[in-house]
């Protein structure tokens, strides 16, 4: 636990709703926190920046402890050097951009003009290709969402924070701006080594910015690990979706797993998995191949479902699949990637009856989260 | 058209669209009649009293001892009211937006009373509180010898009174539409509660602040039933102008005609000076 830049363990809990989560970072690393809404992910940023007082445990910032239940130690939001980086902007749409990023260094004692050059550096920094003399002197108003995006960072990192929270920050923005803003985050929060917690939904954020992964699910921690592993391997239905894979939980047996209603469904093991263990079938929607009548031969799993969504994606087509009439529950949510030809083949509608059809090479089991 | 990342983005006017490329969608036709008669309601009866006006006898009216003492003693006591009211209602203002203890409904329930109370009630209830035989008042007089009933300070308390509501209500608007949101990034941003409410909370409410302290000081100026129960009528000390232009109205209709005239300057004036944003609904 030494020399971590953030240590935490809280509990707080509200009717039909606990929060119970031990989190940390190491000095520069970026963690990011995926989860259902409603799993927890805005209360434990509350909780780290002061907004919000947890029931019990403690937070540790650097070296200082800002929260501890036992020994009556609650420090406010202010003097926590916790910078927050919301979905909205929020400048103060009184003050240029110039006021709003030197209001942090301001508010910590430093003098106006050393502020404002700081400010000035920051705004040219995170507004590059732009005349950051004009830019700090407009208005909030007076910038597209991306820009104003933009200052907040500026503004949030000016007071340089041990910590800083990222709450959603590309999900309001134009699609245009997110890919820009993302890699401006990536070259100022993690090649700079800040220290962050990144709330995201996103595979792809996680994937650009986050060293490691931690999975909240009613308030607890269901999954962690680095990037790559989680998303990779994920071990619950919810971090699956956000991978875009596919995921069928049951229990291990010698050719794959068996699902809770009995169907086998083959695949190959990483590690070997003790027979009877909790275990999940992971596969990518891009090996399922669809089929209007039930195929006949070589791929090992065949699923009946009842088409339930057609999702455009690019290129390709996703078909979103529901369980037909008296089909198992598992077969909710299920994706196949099909090409438009192979859909416009298909020529199918929602409601209809199809078959999944996935090679056993294709399957990956591993063991679930117990 | 969406806007790319760095583009400048144009001023706001230039955007939007020109207004007379716009086609009405919200305005039923037959809404203009209710409208224009409800515009006359209030345009006609104050054209009636230029039209009555004696203009030749104006100056002579207008500069009477009587007149200047009521209009001096009119915005004196609307100013010193319309100052209390900023200093104590709008901490309740914010107490109301942003305290979390139980029973702030109730509490906002009584400061809307003087909106819907016969302001005449309200003397009456200031009166029997602070009058010489009131709670408050025997107590003042006995303890500290101060009578408040029928002086200066009766017509302010009056006219706070009545015009408390006002700003405490569009104050208290503006905190909430502001939200706390800018207040958890200033915190986060290690600004004290102190420097947050500064530099952040004020200038966020500030058109409401505008707004409620405008139509404070307008209802303090056309205070009346209150103000001649609990403070009397009294010249030079509790006689303001609307008390003058019906104690006129008795004996001299052209001299309570230019005082109403005198009483329609200053709330036009009064409107003038503060409503292009604040009263329009603008944040």
């Amino acid at each position: 636990m030494t020399g971590a830049a953030l240590a935490a363990s809280i509990r707080l809990e509200r009717p039909a709703f606990a929060l119970d989560v031990a989190i940390d970072a190491a000095p520069g690393e970026v963690v990011a926190v995926l989860g259902p809404n409603g799993s927890g992910k805005s209360t434990l940023l509350g909780v780290l920046s002061g907004l919000l007082v947890p029931d019990s445990g403690n937070v540790r910032i650097g070296e200082d402890t800002v929260a501890d239940v036992d020994a009556g130690i609650s420090v406010p939001p202010h003097r926590r050097g916790v910078g927050l980086l919301a979905q909205q902007a929020l400048l103060f749409p009184h003050m240029t951009a110039l006021a709003n990023v030197a209001f942090g260094p301001r508010a910590a004692g430093m003098p106006k003009r050393e502020a404002e050059a700081r400010a000035l550096s920051l705004i040219a920094d995170v507004l590059p290709g732009l005349d950051a003399d004009e830019m700090a002197r407009r208005r909030p108003s007076q910038m597209s969402g991306g820009q104003q995006q933009r200052v907040a960072l500026a503004r949030a990192l000016a007071p340089r924070p041990g910590l800083l929270l990222l709450d959603e920050p590309l999900a309001a923005l134009d699609v245009d701006a997110t890919p820009a803003m993302r890699s401006l985050l990536r070259r100022v929060i993690r090649d700079a080594k800040q220290t962050a917690l990144l709330v995201t939904h996103s595979a792809l954020d996680a994937l650009v910015l986050a060293d490691r992964v931690v999975v909240l699910d009613s308030g607890r921690i269901v999954e962690q690990g680095t990037t790559r592993e989680v998303l990779t391997k994920p071990r619950t239905p919810f971090t699956a979706r956000i991978a875009g894979l596919d995921l069928v939980p049951g229990t291990a047996c010698a050719d794959g797993l068996h699902t809770h209603d009995g169907t086998l469904i083959s695949g190959r093991f990483d590690d070997p998995l003790p027979e009877g263990d909790a275990a999940v079938a992971v596969f990518a929607p891009s090996a399922v191949s669809v089929f209007r009548d039930r195929p006949a031969g070589s791929p090992r799993n065949v699923l009946q479902v009842r088409l339930a969504a057609v999702e455009p994606q690019g290129d390709t087509v996703r078909l979103r699949a529901s369980p037909p009439a008296d089909g198992a529950d598992w077969l909710e949510g299920l994706a196949a990637d099909v090409t438009l030809a192979a859909a416009a083949d298909l020529a199918v509608e929602p409601g209809a009856e199809l078959w999944f059809a996935v090679k056993a090479t294709e399957v990956a089991v591993h063991p679930a989260t117990s | 058209m969406s806007v790319t990342d760095d583009a400048p983005q144009a001023p706001r006017a230039e955007r939007k669209p020109d207004r007379r490329h716009v086609r009405d969608v919200a305005l039923p036709r037959w809404m203009w009649v209710p409208a224009v008669i409800a515009f006359l309601v209030i345009a006609l009866p104050v054209l009636g009293l230029l039209l009555e006006a004696d203009w030749a006898r104006m100056p002579e009216l207008l500069t009477s001892e009587a007149a200047l003492a009521a209009l001096r003693l009119s915005l004196e006591t609307a100013a010193a009211s319309t100052v209390l009211c900023i200093v104590l209602g709008g901490p309740l203002a914010a107490v109301l937006a942003r305290g979390r203890m139980p029973g702030l409904r109730t509490l906002r329930s009584v400061v809307l009373l003087p909106l819907v109370l016969p302001p005449v009630v309200g003397g009456l209830a200031l009166l029997y509180l602070v009058g010489a035989r009131g709670l408050v008042g025997e107590a003042l007089r006995l303890g500290f010898g101060i009578t408040i009933p029928f002086t200066t300070a009766a017509v302010i308390i009056a006219q706070t009174f009545v015009a408390m509501p006002f700003l405490v209500v569009s104050l208290e608007g503006a905190l909430r539409t502001a939200g706390e949101r800018y207040e958890a990034v200033a915190a986060t941003l290690g600004a004290s509660p102190a420097l947050t409410f500064r530099r952040v909370t004020v200038p966020l409410v500030l058109p409401g602040l505008m707004s409620g302290t405008v139509l404070a000081f307008a209802r303090c100026l056309g205070e009346f039933g209150a103000t001649i129960t609990f403070a009397g009528n009294l010249q030079g000390t509790t006689q303001t102008l609307p008390l003058l232009v019906y104690v006129q109205r008795e004996t001299d209709d052209a001299g309570a005609i230019a005082l109403s005239l005198l009483l329609v300057v200053v709330a036009i004036l009064v409107i003038a000076v503060a409503r292009p944003r604040n009263t329009e609904g603008i944040r």
